[in-house]
């Protein structure tokens, strides 16, 4: 169970990118046209789906995302369109 | 048929298929599922030796059939369709899958059956697909793939409690192990019932869809695997910040090695073993014309092709060990950012570095790459790179204009002129790529979305099939296309006979040919002869050295230094350059062109791809000439 203490642990207005390695947050919304964005469901980024940054290419883009038992990776132009609200645990990088 | 796809709750009351023998008999049963789910192990596994690749009329998709045979002799059809995450089709690919699958395919024939093709190991969210296709109606087998992973990972599924929350047939399998592939076969022989398909959620509601998916998966009993560890243990290494991009470059060293090393003498092997069968032939035939049609056209012509059959066999095992392996997906993330800098992405890169060897291969490879456009602008810059047949040009022309001598201590001129004929190709193909996706095939935002599959053993069923699979249509594209050309570029060599013997190639069909386009290539410092040469080379590039021999009158396998001495007679300094820019830029390849309409589905994209690179040749060539003049 997830434990929200503090101000800091719950961001609003984040989107994909701003989830570092380890970091994990709960879908809100996809921002882009309908298409794109059901296709983006069907592979599991649903709005509630915990989402978990993994690792990424060099310079961090694109980056692996765990999402739904998958790993799919995006790149920062589709990461930034995906509006999620930050759970950052404390200690966890 | 079509209401029936669109409605929930039809097929409440099973409704048993008539066996009506003989119709049903030529019916297929479709293969569908997921990307990465296993659906092409099983289909080899179902299928074995007994397959066929060929594409679907006016698209590019491609089709595999194969044949299963059960127990009692009877041979079902089998239709691998293109992976899909929906039915709701948005790519070509999933077009088509869709369109058979609805039977609104008139080349295809609605499927008797589905075998509907699932990982066990992310069950909730693939169980999704399960949905659309139990509402078609059709009788369908639902098929849990990867069970051995599923239970070495600690997970677990009822199968029975989710065949009966389905209801439809349900098989936990393992493609690759071939662990329970008997419940297909008895499957595919028992009786088919349609689905008796319950409460299935709205169809078109991405979220509904995978909440019912939730559902029927809890009430399963489904039990989620745990993480797969060595996949990510695997990951850390290859993409980690600093190791990962070095492992990145040893592939890319080692597939160039292979192409550039290993596989030399085996197409040395092959090019002998040509020319020694040729001998034997001349040696056995009486002196005619059609010895010669056999033996310096067919014969010739099969053997161009053959020999760079080695590195293309290669080449496929190396894409085969990379895909099936689930690092190819890796190498895609890490080459992205700097593929996207050209207006492409990471799924591009292998097929342009193969492109090194051999266009035709590369441009098979591109299938991995699912959004058209990133695909249609990788294979038109595909013949750009410096491909194994233009290198005998290359050093040909190079040894005999540019003198040998060391720069800087290290490099020889020779070295630098071979370097910058590659790096002219490779400019030419980033600027035509960029100058591509910014105009006729601009994708807007393209949407980058690649699934990491688990890394797998691959194994050698796969492997050999798929080598069996792509040589098969590198030979009879490649192979009928250039037998044709080498016939009739031997019969413009051969016509008009002059007392019942072919004529000096300079008076014969080729020559006057050579003629006719002098005037288009007098600009760039090119006569006649190197007219017929550009001529021929159509065939294959390296077919120009050959000619030349031809004409000079001189024995193609010798060539070396004489060759070298006509040359120089026949062009300026200025001129080789031109011709090497030439080379560099034109699409001097027939069998290119026979794999860019099959893989476009169309003559458009290679009619403008050889206008537009012919232009360029063109116009590189006759600056190059003005630069040295």
């Amino acid at each position: 169970m997830l434990q929200l203490n503090g101000n800091n642990d719950l961001i609003g207005d984040a989107t994909l990118m701003d989830l570092r390695r380890g970091d994990a947050a709960v879908l809100q919304g996809i921002d882009l046209p309908k298409d794109e964005a059901r296709r983006l469901m069907e592979v599991g980024f649903l709005p509630g789906a915990r989402i978990t940054a993994g690792l990424s290419a060099p310079g961090g883009d694109p980056r692996v995302f765990r999402v739904d038992g998958s790993e799919i990776a995006l790149r920062r132009d589709t990461a930034r369109r995906l509006k999620v609200r930050l759970e950052r645990t404390p200690g966890t990088r | 048929m079509s209401d029936c796809a669109s409605c929930h709750d039809c097929g409440a009351t099973p409704v048993l298929e008539i066996p009506s023998s003989d119709a049903a008999s030529t019916r297929p049963v479709a293969l569908v599922g997921p990307p990465n789910s296993g659906k092409t192990t099983l289909f080899n596994r179902l299928t074995g030796m007994r397959q066929k690749v060929a594409n679907f009329p006016g698209v590019t998709v491609e089709q595999h059939t194969g044949i299963a045979e059960l127990a009692d002799g009877r041979a079902v059809p089998i239709i691998d369709l293109p992976g899909l995450y929906s039915l709701s089709p948005r790519s070509e690919d999933e077009q088509v899958a869709h369109d058979v699958l609805k039977g609104l395919r008139p080349d295809t024939p609605k499927p008797e059956a589905i075998l509907l093709v699932l990982d066990s190991t992310n069950l909730s969210r693939h169980l999704m697909l399960a949905a659309p296709i139990l509402a078609l109606g059709v009788p369908t087998l639902i098929i849990l793939n990867m069970a051995d992973d599923l239970r070495n990972r600690g997970g677990r599924v009822d199968v029975e409690a989710l065949a009966a929350k389905l209801g439809a047939p349900v098989a936990l399998v393992s493609a690759r192990q071939g662990e329970g592939i008997e419940q297909v076969f008895d499957f595919l022989a028992g009786a088919m019932a349609k689905p008796l398909a319950r409460e299935l959620p709205v169809l078109q509601d991405v979220p509904k869809c995978r909440e019912w998916a939730g559902r029927v998966g809890s009430h399963a009993r489904y039990h989620a695997p745990a993480p797969p560890k060595w996949t990510h243990r695997l990951d850390r290494v290859f993409l980690h910040p600093v190791a990962g991009p070095l492992v990145f470059l040893a592939v890319v060293v080692a597939v160039f090695q292979t192409i550039f090393t290993a596989a030399v003498p085996l197409m040395d092997g092959v090019r002998r073993l040509f020319e020694i069968t040729g001998r034997w032939l001349t040696a056995a035939l009486p002196d005619s014309l059609f010895r010669s049609l056999l033996v310096d056209g067919v014969w010739t012509g099969v053997g161009s092709v053959l020999v760079f059959l080695p590195q293309v066999l290669l080449l496929f095992l190396f894409i085969g060990i990379l895909e099936d392996s689930g690092y190819l997906a890796r190498a895609a993330l890490i080459a992205d950012r700097t593929m996207a800098r050209a207006g492409l992405q990471g799924k591009s890169f292998i097929p342009l570095l193969s492109a090194y060897a051999c266009a035709v291969p590369a441009i098979l490879a591109t299938r991995t790459i699912e959004n058209k456009r990133d695909r249609f602008a990788t294979i038109l810059i595909a013949p750009f790179m410096t491909c194994s047949a233009r290198l005998p040009v290359y050093t040909l022309v190079i040894a005999a204009f540019i003198p040998e001598h060391q720069m800087l201590g290290v490099l020889s001129t020779r070295a630098v002129a071979l370097l910058g004929l590659y790096a002219l190709g490779f400019v030419a193909a980033v600027a035509t790529a960029k100058a591509l996706k910014s105009s006729i095939l601009k994708s807007g935002r393209t949407q980058f979305l690649l699934e990491m599959p688990s890394y797998r053993w691959p194994t050698w069923q796969s492997l050999g099939l798929r080598l069996l699979d792509r040589s098969k249509i590198f030979l009879w594209r490649a192979g009928t296309v250039i037998l044709l050309v080498t016939v009739v570029l031997w019969t413009l060599a051969h016509l008009p006979l002059q007392g019942g013997h072919a004529p000096a190639i300079a008076d014969s069909l080729a020559g006057r040919a050579g003629r006719l386009i002098e005037p288009f290539i007098k600009p760039l410092g090119f006569n006649w002869k190197i007219g017929i040469g550009l001529v021929t080379s159509l065939a294959a590039r390296e077919t120009i050295i050959g000619t030349l021999g031809a004409i000079y009158g001189m024995d193609p396998a010798s060539h070396g230094v004489a060759l070298q001495k006509a040359i120089q007679h026949d062009l300026t300094p200025g001129g080789a350059l031109a011709l090497l820019v030439f080379f560099a830029f034109a699409m001097q390849c027939i069998s290119t062109i026979a794999v860019v309409r099959r893989e476009t589905g169309g003559w458009k994209w290679p009619a403008l791809q050889f206008a537009y690179m012919g232009a360029l040749a063109w116009v590189g060539a006759f600056l190059a000439k003005s630069l040295i003049a």
